[in-house]
């Protein structure tokens, strides 16, 4: 599955190599332009019919990890965050280090060891540092370098009803979602694929990329949160897995281009595909940089529910981005010629 | 079949104290084909038998015990929505259980994760807390009505971690407390083969020793040996703990002395290990010592008991860290100590005193 390979493969913000080609080499048999800019975005154009309003659909391929920032004595790395992660999941987990992919865990005193104190109190990532079995400083050196990007190590599974388990759901979802809609002929009207860098060390990826392209819409393509689990009330689920792609009203980046979210409605509704609004108003995505550019961009958001993003197993749907495929082909067949006003379509 | 493989294969099958029957399948097998027969007891211990040269009834014999259980944890929920909330089994820290993989073992093995809160939706203190058993829960995937046809209140729950090798001899994992033991019994059986021993050997891969040593204490009553040496695995060195409370990763075998352990058999390790020069550290343990050898030591009229451990990072978590080194060396100890111990020898343990 795309899915699987795409979670699987390394691109901390910043360091997006392996997943740029990856990605490159899944869409240029498709497309007629992939190129990379400046940041490292990579920049697809997909003919169509004609040429229309200028469109991009834009997903960020970065994910959240770690970076190296010294070397204890001993041989033990020390590292830092490069995303939002909470320093608690990082006990007791395997990461891989740099281009050669060297394994490492973060341990944790033994439970033996602790103070009850100690048990009360979250461990912080000042006293955390991966082990990679070396056992001095120069070894460690001889396989790890200071700055080499830092990513989980999980298998993507199939697992329960119809849903998968892996790393970096958000967003590589949202870049399987757009490589299927690149792989499909006969849209009506030309467009730009972008898979942005560094969206999640501050969307610096998506504005350079649209200030480029000067596009009169856009449409990102997000692996969004879904508290919809146990310990948090109903009002906090932000979106439910299974219900479809979840539409943005607005978040703490960008208030979507009301006439897009509309004809998105519309269009679910037409074509029998499931969807919800997204609950919440918190948190942002590269649409936020997107629609300030130049003299701004109406854009709109369709998302993927994801459990348990920014951690290194996450829980998706599978038919949630089935029907997000479906819902951005919609998009693209039924775009009307002369955009969008603000009021929407009708 | 090579110690690292077969670590690797028990380390990553599911054996929660209690419930060790997969693991007990392929230590039976393999201890079978090192030894001259093997049985398992009322509790689950695997006991094997190698038998010493003129094996009889008077025949010196030494028992071998490593735990094969693993930490785990137990369904005592499920709640609405399908999510399943946990009990401990054994001493697991749920600050280590945040975001971690897992397998149910309900009606069948569905594989979950335990569910962690999104940076973006956690409260501004949240981070600051120590995680609880209590918020903790495992998503299955599955809608309440699906969770309910398989899985159960009572269900056990392995933490699903793979084997990794790390550069050189390192290796890490969860369950190596105390797989790495089984390992090291098995791996001294295949050394045996190479070696004289008078001794009958028993060699025991005991259950439920996380909850309270119970398979040492009935293992040993049915074996009733003369000597007994547990292996285990003790803490390794890392940073904010006290040196004097670990032992260094692949500097050897670590031979233990205290209450727990019969001053001849601790003398005797550690005059073998100077002779045959395998690479060795002392530790004292003051009381307690957390293992088997606790149990050994107690058990009918009493059995002269020693203990060999395989110093070890992170203890309890699912990223245990060894280096093989310390296994392979530790084998070799006591390879060396069977084929050197002598139906004479016995006097020494009683007159000692």
């Amino acid at each position: 599955m795309l899915l699987k390979t795409l979670s699987e493969s390394s691109g901390v913000s910043g360091g997006e190599q392996e997943i740029r080609n990856i990605i490159r080499q899944q869409v240029s048999p498709h497309v007629e332009e992939a190129e990379t800019d400046v940041l490292g975005n990579l920049i697809v154009r997909k003919k169509g019919e004609k040429e229309g309003p200028t469109l991009m659909i834009v997903t960020h391929m970065d994910e959240v990890g770690m970076i190296v920032v010294g070397f204890e004595k001993s041989g033990l790395i020390k590292f830092s965050k490069v995303g939002g992660i909470d320093d608690r999941v990082l006990v007791s987990k395997v990461v891989q280090i740099g281009p050669q992919k060297i394994p490492g865990v973060i341990g944790a005193k033994a439970i033996h060891l602790q103070k009850p104190e100690e048990r009360k109190k979250s461990i912080k990532i000042d006293d955390m540092y991966i082990d990679i079995g070396a056992g001095s400083r120069e070894e460690a050196e001889k396989k790890v370098k200071l700055g080499d990007y830092i990513s989980f190590i999980t298998r993507f599974e199939e697992i329960g009803d119809h849903c998968a388990k892996g790393k970096a759901l958000d967003n590589r979802v949202g870049c399987a979602v757009l490589i299927e809609i690149l792989k499909k002929q006969n849209y009506p009207y030309s467009f730009y694929g972008v898979f942005t860098v560094q969206e999640e060390v501050g969307m610096r990826g998506a504005g350079a990329a649209a200030y480029r392209i000067k596009p009169d819409l856009a449409l990102v393509v997000e692996g969004t949160t879904a508290a919809d689990v146990v310990e948090v009330k109903k009002e906090g689920h932000v979106t439910t897995l299974g219900k479809g792609p979840a539409l943005t009203i607005m978040d703490a980046s960008v208030i979507t281009h009301r006439g897009m979210v509309q004809f998105l409605k519309k269009l679910a509704e037409q074509n029998g595909i499931p969807y919800q609004i997204r609950r919440f108003t918190g948190a942002g995505t590269d649409a936020g940089r997107i629609a300030l550019t130049r003299e701004g961009v109406p854009s709109a958001v369709v998302s993927v529910p994801c459990r348990y993003i920014h951690n290194p197993a996450g829980i998706l749907n599978l038919k949630d981005m089935e029907n997000t495929v479906k819902l951005v082909d919609a998009f693209l067949k039924n775009l009307p010629e002369g955009g969008f006003n603000n009021e929407g379509t009708d | 079949m090579d110690i690292t493989e077969f670590l690797q294969k028990i380390s990553t099958t599911p054996g929660v104290s209690g419930y060790e029957d997969r693991v007990a399948e392929i230590v039976v097998e393999e201890f079978k084909k090192n030894s001259h027969q093997v049985r398992r007891d009322a509790l689950g211990n695997v006991i094997a038998l190698k038998k010493g040269l003129n094996s009889g009834p008077d025949s010196l014999k030494i028992m071998l015990a490593a735990h094969m259980d693993e930490i785990g944890l137990m369904v005592s929920k499920v709640e609405e929505g399908g999510f399943l909330r946990i009990s401990p089994v054994g001493g697991i820290d749920p600050r280590s259980l945040l975001n971690q993989e897992v397998l149910v073992h309900g009606k069948k093995d569905l594989p979950g994760v335990i569910g962690a809160k999104s940076p973006h939706i956690l409260e501004p203190d949240e981070m600051e807390k120590g995680v609880k058993m209590d918020k903790l829960y495992i998503d299955l995937g599955l809608s309440e009505a699906q969770v309910k046809e398989v899985v159960s209140v009572g269900d056990i729950i392995t933490i699903r971690r793979e084997f990794v090798r790390l550069g050189g001899q390192m290796a890490a994992g969860k369950a190596l407390d105390d797989r790495a033991g089984v390992a090291v019994v098995l791996q001294c059986l295949q050394e045996l083969q190479g070696l004289k021993h008078d001794a009958d050997v028993y060699a025991v891969a005991t259950v439920q020793e996380e909850v309270g040593v119970r398979g040492a204490i009935v293992s040993a009553y049915g074996v009733a040996p003369d000597m007994g040496i547990a292996i285990d695995v003790c803490h390794g060195d890392m940073p904010g703990v006290p040196e004097y409370r670990t032992s260094f990763l692949g500097k050897g075998t670590v031979i233990t002395t205290g209450p727990n352990i019969h001053p001849v058999i601790y003398k005797k390790l550690v005059e073998l290990a100077e002779e045959y020069r395998i690479p060795y550290q002392k530790d004292a343990a003051p009381g307690p010592t957390g293992t088997d050898a606790w149990a050994l030591q107690i058990s009918r009229e009493g059995i002269a008991t020693g203990l060999v451990s395989i110093p070890l990072r992170y203890m309890h978590t699912s990223v245990e860290l060894l280096s093989m080194e310390d296994i392979k060396h530790s084998a070799r100890l006591l390879a060396r100590f069977i084929a050197a111990q002598k139906q004479d020898g016995l006097k020494e343990l009683t007159e000692c005193f």
